[in-house]
């Protein structure tokens, strides 16, 4: 493959899939070509076009990190044309990768922090990368917090990693379900995400929050954690707008003179409040 | 152009008309405006009798040669549960002449190259503008949509242009070899060039008012941001056609669309940010779901974003969009509208 | 003009709409569309041979649909066009007013009620004209090779910018055929065949419906002669089926109605 081709994808085959939670899935990919599969390198936080060939490109994080290669893992809610298409393939099957694209959680800055995780539901892929890369790295960091809430129990996803992180003395794990979403057994909390942030009560001194999930549980995050007294430059995002080229050209993932795809996805809620609210 | 002297030379329509059989000799392919119909258009053309020069301008613009309206970006082909992709021949792109078109026409070739090349260079375009030469013819008139001076650009200006040609009266052009390009062409068809007696253009030209300053429109675009009535005011009447962005020779949003099942292509189409579905997501979530947030888009893409972004403004003032637009929204006038919206 | 000018003038101050739409005039001297407001506002409205525009198009924008209650300047294209939306249940009764101004514009007829419009529409030359049926003939009489080469012509130049479906009343769908994409019966880019079926699509859901206004070929940037396709459908559904689009405010659409008695001499 050329280099300079920038719209030509790689080819990877689907080592492994895995029913995360109803029309959720997880693709665990390796190149095709093997030494492409040695020199690839990503940073966490940034993403990919996947391909289906012969039915288009869709994009999502790279939801594994960093410190693990030797594959590549995305997760995908079944939605529209190309999700269809890739929640009916089998391990075996080739599709396309381009990548990696966008900006990176500046997990450097972040060391000697505590570190709080906030996400909701299918949101939680592009944290699942930026988490495992601290994880794997325990020592540079202080406090690691996860609150992660799903509508019910079934859309939780990530399920095994959940009892991972419970079970290590090293991360705090608080897990939630909507009301009316929890089971018999449900040992978690019962609440939508940001009240139980809020009862939760974490400090803000010295702590960076990232907070993905859909629009409706940013929007009342965050002025828990302003209460908190978390600062907007504190406090991290990804954002998520259609996209076709991933590289800046096709003109269609911009908020204001801003790109998705190339000034973010990552945006911290500084410089969030300095964006049209076009996303 | 900056760093290089352009010599001037002079060319008689004669002479023309032969150099024009050269380059099909050469085996190239000559976009020129052309009749079809009712109205003048870029297309194919074998001699200079096809070309039609007496318009302002024509109705869609040369920006095909470079971005097609559809392209094929590689093709993918399955068998025995393997995938192969194999890429365009960049080498059968065919060598291009684009002849007649105006200096906005030339000067777009900046704007568009500043789209496909910041950052991460497309190969396709960069190929297809490798094999493009571009042969302006300067204008004599313009008319109430032009508005080309008010965007850094003029009637007889030669950026963009290989070799620019001013028509001096009684079948003669001034030649301007602007580009080593140019020159080049000027080596395998000197015979047909003779000095350049009267080298006096400006009187040829049409004169182009500025009437707008795009720095000031800039700040008024993004003062404007928020101003929701204003924007719907302006833009009651669009019908969101995507008329203006095809016509335009600066526009270049695409979409990306495969074909085929097992065995097909990934294409590359023209798409429009006027559209609905530009921004939709598959959610149903649109962050521009209203027409006059699109149109708003439009205008701050053009006249903020992308000076501020890539140091180049997203209009030459062809007034392609204003002519072409069934519903009469004027883009000189909404600019206008912009500078002198109270804040 | 006075005429039209005073009645608006009055319908905005009584508050009976809360919008008249219209035209005004734009650069190039033509016509363009004008949403009057204030009764101050009335004096810009003109109407002459450039006011050609449908604006029954803006009826079906939430835009213009949330202003109010519309009366809207109606050549004889925009009552019918009124009408086959009525008649597709776009527009409820008594929903707008329609200002019929003849081609002298020196009067104007307020008309309210799907029966008066009827009424209107039933007392005008609705066929098409003597020019449209001439042009008609003409290709008839090529046959059928030199139509398609004649078409594949004209749609090889298509470049799929949609103006045509933008500038159409009739085109209202939220999502139309050619956004679905599971499957994509129409391809998006502008290739030969994306270009037939695209154009060949939107004729045959226009057929039985399309009142003849021209707008789609007008706004075509590529000058197709889109008309051609529309009238040769209406030619042929009045032959076919006895009925024209836009004459009623309730019926069946020709080509989406089933009747045991249809004609059936074209399976061969």
């Amino acid at each position: 493959m050329s280099p300079a081709d920038i719209f030509k994808p790689w080819l990877m085959k689907i080592e492994s899939v895995i029913d995360e939670a109803p029309d959720v899935k997880t693709l665990r990919l390796v190149f095709v070509d093997e030494r492409q599969g040695r020199e690839f390198a990503f940073r966490t936080g940034q993403f990919g076009e996947y391909s289906v060939f012969g039915e288009g490109e869709c994009t999502f994080c790279i939801a594994s990190p960093p410190t693990r290669g030797g594959a590549i893992e995305c997760t995908f809610r079944k939605a529209g044309r190309v999700t269809s298409a890739l929640a009916g393939l089998e391990p075996g099957e080739t599709i396309g990768f381009r990548g990696p694209y966008g900006n990176v959680f500046p997990i450097r800055d972040w060391e000697n922090k505590n570190l709080l995780f906030i996400a909701g539901g299918i949101a939680l892929p592009p944290m699942r990368s930026v988490i495992w890369n601290v994880l794997d790295l325990r020592d540079r960091y202080k406090d690691i917090t996860i609150v992660y809430g799903a509508r019910t129990v079934a859309d939780l996803v990530y399920k095994r990693e959940l009892t991972e992180w419970a079970a290590r003395p090293d991360v705090t794990l608080v897990s939630t379900v909507d009301p009316g979403g929890e089971t018999p057994d449900w040992q978690g909390e019962i609440g939508f995400v940001p009240a139980v942030l809020d009862k939760l009560a974490p400090a803000s001194r010295n702590t960076i929050a990232v907070v993905c999930g859909p629009p409706v549980m940013i929007k009342f995050t965050f002025p828990v954690l302003a209460r908190l007294g978390f600062a907007p430059e504190d406090i991290f995002t990804t954002l998520e707008n259609r996209m076709k080229c991933g590289v800046g050209k096709c003109g269609r993932c911009n908020t204001g003179k801003y790109f998705v795809c190339k000034d973010g996805p990552v945006f911290t809620f500084a410089q969030l409040q300095n964006m049209p609210q076009e996303y | 152009m900056k760093g290089m002297e352009i010599e001037t030379r002079s060319i008689n329509r004669e002479a023309l008309a032969k150099w024009i059989s050269l380059w099909r000799s050469e085996g190239k392919r000559i976009l020129a405006p052309k009749k079809i119909g009712d109205q003048v258009d870029f297309a194919s053309v074998a001699s200079l009798d096809e070309v039609s020069l007496e318009q302002v301008q024509t109705v869609q613009s040369p920006k095909m040669a470079i971005f097609p309206r559809v392209e094929e970006l590689f093709s993918f082909h399955s068998a025995d549960g393997r995938v192969e992709l194999r890429d365009r021949n960049l080498e059968a792109l065919p060598e291009t002449v684009v002849f007649g078109l105006r200096p906005c026409d030339a000067a777009a070739v900046a704007a568009l190259k500043a789209i496909f090349t910041w950052d991460s260079p497309d190969s396709l375009f960069s190929a297809r503008l490798a094999r493009t030469t571009i042969v302006g013819v300067a204008c004599s008139r313009a008319d109430a949509d032009c508005f080309c001076t008010s965007v850094g650009g003029s009637p007889g200006g030669v950026e963009g242009s290989d070799i620019l040609l001013t028509a001096m009266g009684q079948g003669d052009y001034l030649a301007e070899i602007v580009t080593a390009r140019g020159r080049e062409m000027l080596q395998s068809a000197g015979a047909l060039f003779g000095n350049a007696a009267n080298t006096d253009k400006e009187s040829r030209l049409a004169k182009v008012q500025a009437v707008f300053d795009p720095a000031a429109v800039a700040s008024a675009l993004s003062r404007l941001f928020d101003d929701a009535a204003f924007w719907e005011e302006q833009s009651r009447r669009c019908i969101g056609c995507g008329a203006c962005a095809y016509v335009c020779p600066t526009c270049a949003c695409f979409d990306i669309q495969d074909e085929g099942g097992i065995s097909g292509k990934r294409l590359r189409c023209w798409d429009s940010c006027g559209f609905g579905l530009f921004t939709l997501h598959t959610s149903g979530h649109n962050p521009r779901p209203l027409q006059s947030q699109r149109w708003r888009q439009r205008l701050m893409h053009k006249f903020a974003y992308m000076p501020e972004r890539q140091q180049v403004l997203g209009c030459v003032g062809c007034g392609r969009c204003s002519r072409a637009c069934p519903v009469d929204m004027n883009i000189l006038e909404h600019l206008q509208a912009a500078a002198e919206a109270k804040p | 003009m006075k005429a039209l000018q005073d009645k608006a003038r009055e319908l905005l101050a009584t508050k009976a709409v809360q919008v008249v739409i219209g035209y005004g005039r734009g650069r190039r001297g033509e016509a363009r569309a004008l949403f009057i407001r204030e009764a101050a506002g009335v004096r810009d409205l003109i109407f002459d041979e450039t006011c050609r525009q449908n604006l029954a198009v803006y009826l079906m924008k939430p835009e213009v649909r949330k202003l109010g209650k519309a009366a809207l300047v109606a050549s004889p294209a925009v009552l019918r066009t009124i009408l086959q939306l009525a008649a597709e249940n776009q527009v409820p009764e008594n929903g707008l007013l329609a200002l019929a101004v003849p081609a002298s514009g020196d009067e104007v007829v307020a008309l309210a009620s799907f029966a008066a419009l009827e009424a209107h529409v039933a007392a005008l030359d609705n066929d098409l004209s003597a020019g449209e049926k001439a042009e008609l003939q003409k290709f008839a009489a090529m046959d059928l090779d030199e139509r398609q080469r004649f078409w594949q012509e004209q749609f090889s130049r298509c470049l799929k910018c949609y103006a045509c479906r933008a500038a159409c009343p009739l085109c209202y769908c939220t999502r139309c055929t050619v956004e679905c994409n599971q499957p994509q019966w129409i391809p998006v880019p502008a290739h030969d065949l994306g270009n037939l079926e695209w154009n060949v699509m939107r004729a045959m859901h226009l057929a039985g419906r399309c009142v003849n206004c021209g707008d789609c070929s007008r706004a075509c940037p590529a000058g197709i002669p889109l008309y051609l396709l529309n009238q040769k459908l209406i030619s042929d559904v009045f032959a076919g089926f006895g009925s024209r689009s836009g004459m009623a405010a309730a019926g069946d659409n020709a080509m989406s109605t089933f009747k045991p008695n249809d004609p059936e001499d074209f399976i061969k």
